[in-house]
């Protein structure tokens, strides 16, 4: 063990990295964590299936994933970003900025949330939106006036439900999940309780009565969770009265612990979500960088392996984890193919 | 002391015989005991936790070194092979082939539960890529029986292991109560059994619909790769700095400087390290993603302070009048370090590595800006080099990932992966004993 002989050592790893700047072979995608697990089984099966290496699929958030997918054109950013909600305005703005123009949207299908309890637990059977807004917004009408949001339980408002304390786990703003409870299940809430047409009455505009509406009381009773769905379960687990959000396919691996809701009066399943009688659903997306193509092998390779029949389809193996397939597939693998970018309307 | 109590009979202020204990003396002595009685307390919690540990993390990752399978001989011909390579999803051609093979097979036997081939899926786990990987790599086998162990689906497992029950279980499409009525029977046709889960040493890791396939041996790789950049850089670095600081360097304003930050720098939290590794070395140096090439440079990062400050501490503890000896006898500053210093100081260097390698090998979180937590399932490195730059886990990584998956097969995985750890930490540990014993000199 001479020094000799280590310094040689640390200048032949020194000459290693100054090589390996080398082509990148594999696809890289980054994104939301509810597209992760869909993600992870497409790259498992396309490495499997196919002469390409597996892709390398990296979590951390739609809106963090957008992010880095804007950073730039190059092997050292990622080639496929994962969301769970589509991009917006400000982020194609983005992108563009850093020279990402081209950028293809990918829909996989669609994935229903659903509020569950501990098996033990509770009757947690129904929910209308309104209950949820009443158990957590923050303001909310009361005897006719809009106060402060002071439910402790549950039958307060709702007589239907339990007599146990409020106790909900929400996915935190990070999370695209958040954006699709705020407008399926807050925003129709606070509507139906009357909470917002009495914001408009005490002066407020239409969209800050909106925004206010999203508001969700800080008191402790509503937690955010900026970790993944286990997290949640956790949670759950050591709190007889807790309701988690959660996605369909978690929950559908996870029945022997979990006790769903209905959700105005509509149970969550794969068929009620594809009909759309289940209200809380959203679009899964992926965006794929056009400028990548050509560059990176296999990438083009994996939107299309992803959004075949095979795949997404309703008896793929996506569906049988729980994602709902789309029923416009077909328009998807076209869009592909003719590689259509975002905004070029055809 | 002996004049002290001598005196005090005489004085008769304490007419106290010397073989009877005063007060004073039994306080004392009563402080002792309990204090021997906090120390004793103290390691039994230590050893206590210990033990919880350790009977947690054995109970709840031993099952995982066991897998169930499905265990037929299986015959591919020539045709059957071409028609499912020439499907897109071909894995799922070879599933189903096997699926009807053993479907045929079970008719032929003649088993008294219904068997359909959706009842065989569903028992079955993602077993396509297993065949089309052998018959690849064997296409010489292809016509004649192979006797083929297949993973079952992680249900079925969890049926064995106990966490799956008849009672608690809702049929869902995954699996159904009349399944294990079918499990039964194979079982006693001797067609189900478990086996020690080879997969789970070598593999990598695997979709989150098949947690049966999900194997830790890629990310051992990977570990092992980062350790040897770590190792590498760290140690001639760190010696290399602590030696000049120690031996050579002027007493001033700006060495002293450095000592400050060098000791700082110990205590920044790794994930400062992790954003820094993903500005320099991926945005401004173009190294690959994911790759164990820039996590072992990120890990140097946080491993360089706590090398530096123990090698110099070795340095200290060795007695000046060695140095004086040898320059004394006319070697220069320089030979007196490496020839006599460095030597003595060897065992405690080694130690400082070792828990430094020991930190940067359970580290998670500056990895996780550097793209190597996630789903990195490319399995070996396709040579020597290529393990620093190919895309790969680490040990850690792929345990966190595992530990936040839907199926609680991955979760069994990832307590099993901690005893991989363990064991890797382990040998890790008694090489740097086996060196530090071979290096050791006494003075």
């Amino acid at each position: 063990m001479s020094f000799v002989k280590l310094s040689a050592s640390a200048i032949a790893i020194a000459a290693v990295s100054a090589t390996a700047a080398a082509a990148r072979d594999n696809v890289q995608v980054a994104g939301s964590s509810t597209v992760l697990p869909y993600a992870s089984i497409v790259a498992e099966l396309f490495g499997e299936n196919t002469d390409f290496p597996t892709p390398v699929v990296e979590s951390g958030g739609s809106s963090a994933g957008l992010k880095r997918f804007c950073e730039g054109v190059g092997e050292n950013t990622i080639d496929v970003a994962n969301a769970s909600r589509a991009i917006r305005e400000k982020e194609i703005k983005a992108c563009a900025e850093n020279g990402v123009t081209d950028i293809m949207e990918v829909r996989i299908g669609y994935d229903g949330i659903v509020f569950a309890s501990q098996q033990s637990g509770p009757a947690f059977t129904a929910f209308q939106p309104a209950d949820i807004y009443n158990a957590i917004g923050s303001k909310v009408m009361k005897d006719g006036a809009l106060v402060d949001n002071s439910f402790n339980s549950w039958a307060e408002f709702n007589a239907d439900l339990p007599d146990v304390e409020i106790a909900m786990f929400i996915p935190g703003t990070k999370h695209g999940t958040r954006e699709v409870f705020e407008d399926k299940v807050l925003l129709e809430g606070c509507e139906a309780t009357g909470a917002m047409e009495a914001m408009v009455a005490g002066g407020m505009s239409e969209d800050d009565a909106e925004d206010a509406c999203l508001d969700v009381r800080t008191d402790g009773k509503s937690v955010d969770i900026d970790g993944d769905y286990t997290e949640t379960l956790a949670r759950i687990d050591t709190n007889p009265n807790g309701i988690g959000v959660f996605g369909l396919a978690f929950y559908e691996n996870n029945t022997d612990k979990l006790k769903v809701a209905t959700m105005g009066g509509v149970s969550p399943s794969t068929e009620t979500i594809a009909s759309g009688e289940y209200p809380v659903s959203r679009p899964l997306f992926f965006y794929v960088k056009k400028a990548h193509i050509g560059v990176i092998p296999g990438l083009k390779e994996y939107a299309q392996f992803f959004t075949a029949d095979e795949i997404a389809g309703g008896s793929g193996p996506l569906a049988n984890y729980g994602l709902v397939a789309d029923p416009e597939l077909a328009a998807t693998q076209d869009a592909i193919a003719n590689e259509v970018t975002l905004g070029s309307d055809s | 002391m002996t004049d002290a109590s001598m005196q005090t009979p005489e004085t008769g202020r304490h007419s106290v015989s010397l073989t009877a204990t005063d007060a004073h003396t039994r306080k004392r002595a009563n402080a002792e005991k309990r204090f021997r009685a906090y120390g004793i307390a103290a390691i039994a919690t230590g050893l206590f936790f210990l033990v919880v540990l350790f009977t947690s993390i054995l109970s709840e990752g031993i099952p995982a070194f066991k897998r169930t399978v499905i265990s037929v001989d299986f015959t591919l011909t020539e045709a059957q092979r071409t028609e499912a390579e020439g499907e897109l999803f071909k894995t799922k051609a070879y599933s189903n082939l096997f699926i009807a093979a053993l479907k045929s097979e079970l008719d032929e036997r003649g088993l008294n539960v219904a068997v359909d081939e959706a009842a065989i899926e569903r028992l079955l786990g993602k077993v396509g890529g297993t065949i089309r990987t052998f018959y690849s790599d064997n296409p010489d086998k292809i016509g004649e029986p192979v006797a083929f162990d297949l993973t079952a689906s992680s249900r079925v497992d969890g049926y064995f292991k106990g966490r799956v029950s008849r009672d608690t279980m809702q049929d869902s499409r995954f699996l159904q109560k009349s399944d294990l009525d079918l499990v039964d029977a194979l079982e006693e046709a001797g067609i189900v059994k478990q086996a020690f889960n080879w997969p789970f040493i070598t593999g990598a890791d695997s979709g989150v619909d098949n947690p049966g396939g999900a194997g830790i041996g890629a990310s051992v790789v990977g570990s092992f790769f980062m350790m040897l950049v770590v190792l590498g850089l760290s140690l001639p670095i760190g010696v290399a700095a602590s030696i000049y600081l120690e031996e050579f360097a002027p007493q001033n304003r700006f060495t002293d400087l450095i000592e400050v930050n060098i000791s700082n720098l110990a205590a920044v939290p790794s994930i400062v390290f992790g954003i820094l590794g993903l500005a320099v070395f991926i945005q401004f140096m173009h190294l690959p993603q994911s790759a164990p090439l820039v996590g072992g440079l990120v890990l140097t990062l946080m491993t360089l302070p706590t090398i530096i400050i123990s090698t110099r501490a070795s340095l200290k503890a060795v007695p000046p009048s060695i140095r004086d000896a040898a320059l004394g006898v006319g070697a220069s500053k320089m030979q007196a370090v490496f020839h006599h210093v460095l030597p003595l100081a060897a065992p405690g260097i080694l130690t400082g590595t070792i828990i430094g390698l020991a930190q940067a090998l359970g580290e998670t979180a500056p990895l996780l800006l550097i793209g190597m937590v996630g789903f990195v399932a490319r399995g070996y490195p396709d040579g020597f080099l290529a393990g620093f730059t190919e895309p790969n886990s680490a040990m850690p990584a792929q345990i966190y990932t595992w530990a936040a998956r839907a199926d609680v097969g991955f979760y069994e995985k990832a307590w099993g992966g901690i005893i991989i750890l363990l064991i890797f930490l382990l040998s890790m540990n008694i090489i740097a004993i086996i060196l530090r014993r071979r290096f050791e000199r006494r003075w």
